[in-house]
Protein backbone atom coordinates (compact mmCIF):
# COMPACT_ATOMS: atom_id res chain seq x y z
CA UNK A 1 0.00 0.00 0.00
CA UNK A 2 1.19 3.47 -0.87
CA UNK A 3 -0.15 6.67 0.72
CA UNK A 4 -0.72 9.31 -1.94
CA UNK A 5 -2.52 12.62 -2.41
CA UNK A 6 -6.00 12.57 -3.88
CA UNK A 7 -4.67 14.43 -6.97
CA UNK A 8 -1.96 11.83 -7.53
CA UNK A 9 -4.35 8.89 -7.10
CA UNK A 10 -6.93 10.22 -9.55
CA UNK A 11 -4.23 11.18 -12.09
CA UNK A 12 -3.60 7.43 -12.47
CA UNK A 13 -7.16 6.85 -13.73
CA UNK A 14 -7.29 7.29 -17.51
CA UNK A 15 -10.28 8.52 -19.50
CA UNK A 16 -12.46 5.59 -20.46
CA UNK A 17 -11.51 3.53 -17.39
CA UNK A 18 -13.89 1.05 -15.79
CA UNK A 19 -14.40 2.16 -12.19
CA UNK A 20 -16.29 0.53 -9.33
CA UNK A 21 -17.49 2.96 -6.70
CA UNK A 22 -18.52 1.78 -3.22
CA UNK A 23 -21.54 3.16 -1.43
CA UNK A 24 -25.31 2.89 -1.24
CA UNK A 25 -27.24 6.07 -2.05
CA UNK A 26 -24.01 7.98 -1.42
CA UNK A 27 -23.49 6.45 2.02
CA UNK A 28 -20.01 4.91 2.21
CA UNK A 29 -18.90 6.59 -1.03
CA UNK A 30 -15.39 8.09 -1.37
CA UNK A 31 -16.59 11.65 -2.03
CA UNK A 32 -13.08 13.14 -2.22
CA UNK A 33 -12.13 10.82 -5.07
CA UNK A 34 -15.32 11.67 -6.95
CA UNK A 35 -14.75 15.40 -6.47
CA UNK A 36 -11.24 14.98 -7.87
CA UNK A 37 -12.47 12.93 -10.85
CA UNK A 38 -14.76 15.87 -11.65
CA UNK A 39 -11.96 18.43 -11.12
CA UNK A 40 -9.59 16.53 -13.43
CA UNK A 41 -12.48 16.00 -15.90
CA UNK A 42 -11.89 12.27 -16.35
CA UNK A 43 -14.42 11.36 -19.03
CA UNK A 44 -16.03 8.42 -20.86
CA UNK A 45 -15.99 6.49 -17.60
CA UNK A 46 -17.67 3.10 -17.23
CA UNK A 47 -19.07 3.21 -13.72
CA UNK A 48 -20.11 0.16 -11.72
CA UNK A 49 -22.04 1.25 -8.66
CA UNK A 50 -25.15 0.02 -6.86
CA UNK A 51 -27.19 3.13 -7.60
CA UNK A 52 -26.81 6.59 -9.09
CA UNK A 53 -27.35 8.34 -5.73
CA UNK A 54 -28.87 11.81 -6.15
CA UNK A 55 -27.59 14.90 -8.00
CA UNK A 56 -24.73 16.52 -6.07
CA UNK A 57 -24.03 13.45 -3.96
CA UNK A 58 -21.85 10.34 -4.43
CA UNK A 59 -21.63 9.07 -8.01
CA UNK A 60 -24.40 11.57 -8.83
CA UNK A 61 -21.60 14.18 -9.15
CA UNK A 62 -20.10 12.29 -12.11
CA UNK A 63 -23.42 12.51 -13.97
CA UNK A 64 -23.84 16.20 -13.07
CA UNK A 65 -20.52 16.73 -14.90
CA UNK A 66 -21.50 14.33 -17.77
CA UNK A 67 -18.36 12.20 -17.34
CA UNK A 68 -20.02 8.78 -17.61
CA UNK A 69 -20.65 6.78 -20.79
CA UNK A 70 -21.73 3.46 -19.24
CA UNK A 71 -23.37 2.66 -15.92
CA UNK A 72 -23.88 -0.82 -14.50
CA UNK A 73 -26.23 -0.52 -11.54
CA UNK A 74 -29.37 -1.77 -9.81
CA UNK A 75 -31.24 1.50 -9.31
CA UNK A 76 -31.31 4.98 -10.83
CA UNK A 77 -34.76 6.01 -9.63
CA UNK A 78 -33.65 8.86 -7.40
CA UNK A 79 -31.37 10.58 -9.89
CA UNK A 80 -33.38 12.38 -12.61
CA UNK A 81 -30.15 13.48 -14.37
CA UNK A 82 -29.21 9.87 -15.08
CA UNK A 83 -32.71 9.09 -16.32
CA UNK A 84 -32.47 12.07 -18.72
CA UNK A 85 -29.00 11.07 -19.93
CA UNK A 86 -30.22 7.50 -20.43
CA UNK A 87 -33.28 8.61 -22.44
CA UNK A 88 -31.03 10.89 -24.54
CA UNK A 89 -28.65 7.95 -25.18
CA UNK A 90 -25.76 9.82 -23.55
CA UNK A 91 -25.33 7.09 -20.96
CA UNK A 92 -25.82 3.36 -21.55
CA UNK A 93 -27.43 1.96 -18.40
CA UNK A 94 -27.21 -1.75 -17.63
CA UNK A 95 -29.72 -2.58 -14.90
CA UNK A 96 -28.89 -5.59 -12.73
CA UNK A 97 -30.86 -6.94 -9.74
CA UNK A 98 -29.01 -5.84 -6.61
CA UNK A 99 -28.28 -9.32 -5.32
CA UNK A 100 -27.00 -10.38 -8.73
CA UNK A 101 -24.96 -7.19 -8.97
CA UNK A 102 -23.08 -7.89 -5.75
CA UNK A 103 -22.62 -11.59 -6.51
CA UNK A 104 -21.17 -10.82 -9.96
CA UNK A 105 -18.63 -8.54 -8.29
CA UNK A 106 -17.92 -11.08 -5.58
CA UNK A 107 -17.33 -13.71 -8.29
CA UNK A 108 -15.00 -11.31 -10.09
CA UNK A 109 -12.98 -10.83 -6.94
CA UNK A 110 -12.90 -14.50 -6.03
CA UNK A 111 -11.69 -15.98 -9.28
CA UNK A 112 -15.07 -17.37 -10.33
CA UNK A 113 -16.44 -17.14 -13.86
CA UNK A 114 -19.89 -16.21 -12.64
CA UNK A 115 -22.76 -17.32 -10.45
CA UNK A 116 -26.04 -19.19 -10.86
CA UNK A 117 -29.02 -17.32 -9.43
CA UNK A 118 -32.78 -17.87 -9.49
CA UNK A 119 -33.29 -14.10 -9.55
CA UNK A 120 -34.55 -12.89 -12.91
CA UNK A 121 -35.69 -16.26 -14.29
CA UNK A 122 -38.78 -15.67 -16.45
CA UNK A 123 -38.31 -11.87 -16.52
CA UNK A 124 -36.68 -9.53 -19.03
CA UNK A 125 -33.47 -9.88 -17.01
CA UNK A 126 -33.16 -13.35 -18.54
CA UNK A 127 -32.82 -12.02 -22.10
CA UNK A 128 -29.55 -13.12 -23.70
CA UNK A 129 -28.53 -15.29 -20.76
CA UNK A 130 -28.14 -19.03 -20.31
CA UNK A 131 -30.77 -20.74 -18.19
CA UNK A 132 -29.35 -23.74 -16.39
CA UNK A 133 -31.43 -26.47 -14.77
CA UNK A 134 -29.93 -27.91 -11.59
CA UNK A 135 -31.91 -30.67 -9.89
CA UNK A 136 -35.11 -29.40 -11.46
CA UNK A 137 -34.67 -25.78 -10.45
CA UNK A 138 -33.97 -22.99 -12.93
CA UNK A 139 -31.04 -20.61 -12.57
CA UNK A 140 -29.51 -17.87 -14.72
CA UNK A 141 -25.81 -17.84 -15.45
CA UNK A 142 -24.61 -14.37 -14.48
CA UNK A 143 -21.01 -13.64 -15.41
CA UNK A 144 -18.36 -12.12 -13.14
CA UNK A 145 -17.70 -8.39 -13.03
CA UNK A 146 -14.26 -6.83 -12.58
CA UNK A 147 -12.90 -3.33 -13.10
CA UNK A 148 -9.70 -1.39 -13.67
CA UNK A 149 -10.19 0.61 -10.47
CA UNK A 150 -12.24 0.34 -7.28
CA UNK A 151 -12.85 3.51 -5.27
CA UNK A 152 -13.49 2.50 -1.68
CA UNK A 153 -14.50 4.41 1.44
CA UNK A 154 -13.61 2.99 4.85
CA UNK A 155 -14.17 4.28 8.37
CA UNK A 156 -10.73 3.28 9.66
CA UNK A 157 -7.55 2.54 7.70
CA UNK A 158 -4.35 1.65 9.51
CA UNK A 159 -0.85 2.54 8.28
CA UNK A 160 -0.63 -0.83 6.49
CA UNK A 161 -3.97 -0.44 4.73
CA UNK A 162 -6.16 -2.74 6.83
CA UNK A 163 -9.72 -1.42 6.65
CA UNK A 164 -12.78 -1.36 8.88
CA UNK A 165 -16.14 0.12 8.02
CA UNK A 166 -18.95 1.79 9.95
CA UNK A 167 -22.64 0.90 10.15
CA UNK A 168 -24.43 0.90 6.80
CA UNK A 169 -21.44 2.50 5.03
CA UNK A 170 -19.89 -0.95 4.58
CA UNK A 171 -22.31 -2.14 1.85
CA UNK A 172 -20.45 -2.83 -1.44
CA UNK A 173 -17.02 -1.58 -0.34
CA UNK A 174 -15.40 -4.81 0.90
CA UNK A 175 -16.75 -6.75 -2.09
CA UNK A 176 -15.49 -4.21 -4.64
CA UNK A 177 -12.08 -4.03 -2.91
CA UNK A 178 -11.58 -7.63 -4.12
CA UNK A 179 -12.61 -7.11 -7.74
CA UNK A 180 -10.40 -4.40 -9.27
CA UNK A 181 -6.86 -4.27 -10.62
CA UNK A 182 -6.16 -1.12 -8.60
CA UNK A 183 -7.85 -0.31 -5.29
CA UNK A 184 -7.88 3.29 -4.04
CA UNK A 185 -9.19 4.03 -0.55
CA UNK A 186 -10.31 7.06 1.41
CA UNK A 187 -10.85 6.66 5.15
CA UNK A 188 -12.51 8.85 7.75
CA UNK A 189 -9.63 8.11 10.12
CA UNK A 190 -6.10 6.89 9.47
CA UNK A 191 -4.87 5.12 12.60
CA UNK A 192 -1.75 3.30 13.81
CA UNK A 193 -1.38 -0.40 13.14
CA UNK A 194 -3.07 -2.32 15.95
CA UNK A 195 -5.93 0.13 16.50
CA UNK A 196 -8.09 -2.12 14.30
CA UNK A 197 -7.97 -5.47 16.09
CA UNK A 198 -7.34 -8.49 13.85
CA UNK A 199 -10.90 -9.69 14.50
CA UNK A 200 -12.27 -6.36 13.26
CA UNK A 201 -10.37 -5.99 10.00
CA UNK A 202 -12.86 -6.42 7.16
CA UNK A 203 -10.59 -5.68 4.18
CA UNK A 204 -7.03 -7.04 4.58
CA UNK A 205 -4.18 -4.61 3.80
CA UNK A 206 -2.71 -6.52 0.82
CA UNK A 207 -5.87 -5.70 -1.18
CA UNK A 208 -5.28 -1.93 -0.92
CA UNK A 209 -3.01 -0.26 -3.48
CA UNK A 210 -3.40 3.40 -2.59
CA UNK A 211 -4.61 5.13 0.56
CA UNK A 212 -5.44 8.82 0.27
CA UNK A 213 -3.24 10.60 2.82
CA UNK A 214 -4.59 13.37 5.01
CA UNK A 215 -4.04 16.80 3.42
CA UNK B 1 -58.83 5.52 8.64
CA UNK B 2 -56.81 6.40 5.52
CA UNK B 3 -56.04 3.79 2.86
CA UNK B 4 -52.35 3.49 3.71
CA UNK B 5 -53.00 2.88 7.41
CA UNK B 6 -55.59 0.19 6.65
CA UNK B 7 -53.05 -1.65 4.49
CA UNK B 8 -50.13 -1.24 6.90
CA UNK B 9 -52.19 -2.30 9.95
CA UNK B 10 -53.44 -5.42 8.21
CA UNK B 11 -49.98 -6.41 6.98
CA UNK B 12 -48.56 -5.93 10.49
CA UNK B 13 -50.89 -8.70 11.68
CA UNK B 14 -49.00 -11.17 9.47
CA UNK B 15 -45.75 -10.78 11.42
CA UNK B 16 -44.80 -13.44 13.98
CA UNK B 17 -42.34 -13.36 16.88
CA UNK B 18 -38.76 -13.88 15.73
CA UNK B 19 -39.48 -13.17 12.06
CA UNK B 20 -36.78 -11.56 9.93
CA UNK B 21 -38.69 -8.99 7.88
CA UNK B 22 -37.71 -6.76 4.97
CA UNK B 23 -39.97 -3.80 4.24
CA UNK B 24 -39.91 -2.04 0.88
CA UNK B 25 -40.25 1.67 0.30
CA UNK B 26 -43.63 3.45 0.49
CA UNK B 27 -46.64 1.83 2.16
CA UNK B 28 -44.56 -1.21 3.30
CA UNK B 29 -42.33 1.07 5.41
CA UNK B 30 -45.42 2.10 7.43
CA UNK B 31 -45.94 -1.49 8.60
CA UNK B 32 -43.25 -1.02 11.27
CA UNK B 33 -45.44 1.65 12.92
CA UNK B 34 -48.18 -0.90 13.65
CA UNK B 35 -46.18 -3.78 15.14
CA UNK B 36 -47.28 -4.38 18.76
CA UNK B 37 -44.53 -3.33 21.18
CA UNK B 38 -44.43 -6.80 22.77
CA UNK B 39 -43.89 -8.57 19.42
CA UNK B 40 -40.17 -9.05 18.81
CA UNK B 41 -39.38 -9.03 15.10
CA UNK B 42 -36.14 -8.23 13.28
CA UNK B 43 -36.27 -5.68 10.49
CA UNK B 44 -33.61 -5.91 7.79
CA UNK B 45 -32.54 -2.96 5.72
CA UNK B 46 -30.93 -4.38 2.57
CA UNK B 47 -28.12 -1.83 2.60
CA UNK B 48 -26.66 -3.92 5.41
CA UNK B 49 -28.47 -3.90 8.75
CA UNK B 50 -30.64 -6.14 10.90
CA UNK B 51 -32.23 -4.29 13.79
CA UNK B 52 -33.49 -1.20 12.04
CA UNK B 53 -35.01 1.26 14.48
CA UNK B 54 -37.11 4.39 14.02
CA UNK B 55 -35.88 7.73 12.74
CA UNK B 56 -33.52 9.13 15.38
CA UNK B 57 -34.49 12.14 17.46
CA UNK B 58 -33.66 15.61 16.15
CA UNK B 59 -29.88 16.07 16.06
CA UNK B 60 -29.07 12.38 16.62
CA UNK B 61 -28.86 11.23 12.98
CA UNK B 62 -25.60 9.62 11.85
CA UNK B 63 -24.58 10.06 8.19
CA UNK B 64 -23.34 6.45 8.04
CA UNK B 65 -26.57 4.92 9.36
CA UNK B 66 -29.40 5.07 6.85
CA UNK B 67 -32.10 2.95 5.29
CA UNK B 68 -32.04 1.76 1.67
CA UNK B 69 -33.51 5.09 0.58
CA UNK B 70 -30.64 6.99 2.23
CA UNK B 71 -32.80 8.34 5.07
CA UNK B 72 -31.42 8.44 8.63
CA UNK B 73 -32.51 5.58 10.87
CA UNK B 74 -31.50 4.24 14.25
CA UNK B 75 -30.25 0.79 15.22
CA UNK B 76 -31.92 -1.13 18.05
CA UNK B 77 -29.97 -2.96 20.80
CA UNK B 78 -28.80 -6.24 19.27
CA UNK B 79 -28.52 -4.79 15.78
CA UNK B 80 -25.82 -6.01 13.44
CA UNK B 81 -24.30 -4.78 10.19
CA UNK B 82 -22.89 -6.64 7.18
CA UNK B 83 -21.89 -6.14 3.58
CA UNK B 84 -24.20 -6.36 0.56
CA UNK B 85 -23.19 -9.91 -0.38
CA UNK B 86 -24.30 -11.08 3.07
CA UNK B 87 -27.41 -8.93 2.89
CA UNK B 88 -28.55 -10.51 -0.37
CA UNK B 89 -27.40 -13.94 0.76
CA UNK B 90 -29.94 -13.53 3.57
CA UNK B 91 -32.58 -12.50 1.04
CA UNK B 92 -31.97 -14.97 -1.76
CA UNK B 93 -31.01 -17.78 0.61
CA UNK B 94 -34.45 -17.98 2.17
CA UNK B 95 -33.43 -16.53 5.54
CA UNK B 96 -35.88 -13.61 5.30
CA UNK B 97 -39.25 -14.82 6.61
CA UNK B 98 -41.39 -12.06 5.15
CA UNK B 99 -40.86 -9.32 2.61
CA UNK B 100 -43.46 -6.62 2.12
CA UNK B 101 -43.28 -4.80 -1.20
CA UNK B 102 -45.25 -2.21 -3.11
CA UNK B 103 -46.79 -3.13 -6.44
CA UNK B 104 -47.90 -1.73 -9.77
CA UNK B 105 -49.84 -4.87 -10.81
CA UNK B 106 -50.51 -8.34 -9.41
CA UNK B 107 -52.17 -10.90 -11.65
CA UNK B 108 -54.42 -13.92 -11.27
CA UNK B 109 -51.42 -16.21 -11.01
CA UNK B 110 -49.89 -14.11 -8.27
CA UNK B 111 -47.20 -12.59 -10.45
CA UNK B 112 -46.02 -9.17 -9.35
CA UNK B 113 -44.90 -6.27 -11.55
CA UNK B 114 -43.38 -3.43 -9.57
CA UNK B 115 -40.17 -2.15 -11.12
CA UNK B 116 -40.78 -0.43 -14.44
CA UNK B 117 -43.31 1.12 -16.80
CA UNK B 118 -41.73 0.80 -20.27
CA UNK B 119 -41.16 4.17 -21.92
CA UNK B 120 -42.24 6.06 -18.81
CA UNK B 121 -40.50 5.07 -15.63
CA UNK B 122 -37.36 2.94 -15.45
CA UNK B 123 -36.01 3.33 -11.93
CA UNK B 124 -34.37 -0.09 -11.86
CA UNK B 125 -35.30 -3.13 -9.84
CA UNK B 126 -32.96 -2.51 -6.92
CA UNK B 127 -33.44 -5.44 -4.56
CA UNK B 128 -37.05 -6.25 -5.52
CA UNK B 129 -36.30 -9.18 -7.85
CA UNK B 130 -34.10 -10.89 -5.27
CA UNK B 131 -36.64 -10.31 -2.49
CA UNK B 132 -39.50 -11.85 -4.47
CA UNK B 133 -37.35 -14.74 -5.68
CA UNK B 134 -35.88 -15.58 -2.29
CA UNK B 135 -37.98 -14.56 0.71
CA UNK B 136 -40.01 -17.30 2.38
CA UNK B 137 -43.20 -15.25 2.16
CA UNK B 138 -43.94 -12.33 -0.16
CA UNK B 139 -46.68 -9.86 0.74
CA UNK B 140 -47.69 -7.07 -1.61
CA UNK B 141 -49.03 -3.92 0.07
CA UNK B 142 -50.66 -1.55 -2.39
CA UNK B 143 -53.78 0.43 -3.25
CA UNK B 144 -56.43 -1.74 -4.90
CA UNK B 145 -56.79 0.63 -7.86
CA UNK B 146 -54.90 3.59 -9.30
CA UNK B 147 -56.88 6.38 -10.99
CA UNK B 148 -59.90 4.07 -11.04
CA UNK B 149 -57.97 1.28 -12.76
CA UNK B 150 -57.61 -2.09 -11.08
CA UNK B 151 -54.10 -3.08 -10.03
CA UNK B 152 -55.32 -6.67 -9.55
CA UNK B 153 -55.30 -7.79 -13.18
CA UNK B 154 -55.94 -11.02 -15.04
CA UNK B 155 -52.45 -10.96 -16.54
CA UNK B 156 -49.66 -8.42 -15.84
CA UNK B 157 -49.07 -6.12 -18.81
CA UNK B 158 -45.97 -4.64 -17.13
CA UNK B 159 -42.62 -6.50 -16.92
CA UNK B 160 -42.63 -9.05 -14.10
CA UNK B 161 -40.47 -8.74 -11.01
CA UNK B 162 -40.19 -12.52 -10.66
CA UNK B 163 -41.72 -15.70 -12.01
CA UNK B 164 -42.29 -16.76 -8.40
CA UNK B 165 -45.86 -15.89 -7.37
CA UNK B 166 -46.50 -13.77 -4.30
CA UNK B 167 -48.29 -15.20 -1.26
CA UNK B 168 -50.65 -12.44 -0.18
CA UNK B 169 -51.89 -9.08 -1.43
CA UNK B 170 -53.22 -6.54 1.04
CA UNK B 171 -55.01 -3.50 -0.36
CA UNK B 172 -57.20 -0.75 1.07
CA UNK B 173 -60.23 -2.85 0.03
CA UNK B 174 -59.28 -6.49 0.41
CA UNK B 175 -56.93 -9.28 1.35
CA UNK B 176 -56.27 -11.58 -1.59
CA UNK B 177 -54.55 -14.96 -1.43
CA UNK B 178 -53.54 -17.67 -3.88
CA UNK B 179 -54.26 -20.85 -1.93
CA UNK B 180 -54.39 -23.82 -4.27
CA UNK B 181 -53.18 -21.65 -7.14
CA UNK B 182 -56.48 -19.77 -7.31
CA UNK B 183 -56.77 -16.00 -6.81
CA UNK B 184 -59.13 -15.77 -3.85
CA UNK B 185 -60.82 -12.97 -1.97
CA UNK B 186 -59.98 -13.75 1.65
CA UNK B 187 -61.15 -10.61 3.48
CA UNK B 188 -62.77 -7.28 2.78
CA UNK B 189 -61.79 -3.99 4.41
CA UNK B 190 -64.14 -2.54 7.05
CA UNK B 191 -67.24 -1.10 5.37
CA UNK B 192 -66.38 -2.54 1.95
CA UNK B 193 -68.70 -5.13 0.37
CA UNK B 194 -67.71 -8.11 -1.77
CA UNK B 195 -69.58 -6.53 -4.69
CA UNK B 196 -67.58 -3.31 -4.32
CA UNK B 197 -64.30 -5.26 -4.40
CA UNK B 198 -65.40 -7.20 -7.47
CA UNK B 199 -66.40 -3.98 -9.23
CA UNK B 200 -62.83 -2.63 -9.06
CA UNK B 201 -61.00 -5.93 -9.61
CA UNK B 202 -60.08 -6.86 -13.15
CA UNK B 203 -58.88 -10.36 -12.28
CA UNK B 204 -61.39 -13.18 -12.06
CA UNK B 205 -61.53 -13.49 -8.27
CA UNK B 206 -62.73 -16.63 -6.56
CA UNK B 207 -65.25 -15.66 -3.89
CA UNK B 208 -65.65 -18.19 -1.07
CA UNK B 209 -69.05 -18.60 0.62
CA UNK B 210 -67.85 -16.70 3.64
CA UNK B 211 -65.57 -13.64 3.29
CA UNK B 212 -64.79 -12.15 6.70
CA UNK B 213 -64.02 -8.50 7.36
CA UNK B 214 -60.37 -7.53 7.91
CA UNK B 215 -59.41 -7.25 11.57
CA UNK B 216 -57.22 -4.20 11.92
Amino acid sequence: MKAVSVEEAVARIPNGATVMVGGFMGVGTPERLLDELVRQRKSELSIISNDAAIPGKGVGKLFDAALVSTLTTSHIGLNPNVQKQMMANQVAVHLVPQGTFVERIRAGGCGLGGVLTPTGVGTIVEEGKRRIDIDGKNFLLETALRSDFALIHAFLADYLGNLAYALTARNFNPVMAMAADTVIVTAEHIVPVGVIAPDHVITPAPLVDYLIANG
Amino acid sequence: MDAQSIIARRVARELRAGNLVNLGIGIPTLVANFVPSDLKVFFQSENGLIGTGPMPEQGMAHPLLTDAGGRPISALPGACVFDSAMSFGLIRGGHVDITVLGGLQVDAEGHLANWMIPGKMVPGMGGAMDLVSGAKRVIVAMQHAAKGKSKIVQRCALPLTSSRPVDLVVTDMAVIGFTGGRITLQETAPGVTVAEVMAVTEADLFIPANVPEMKI
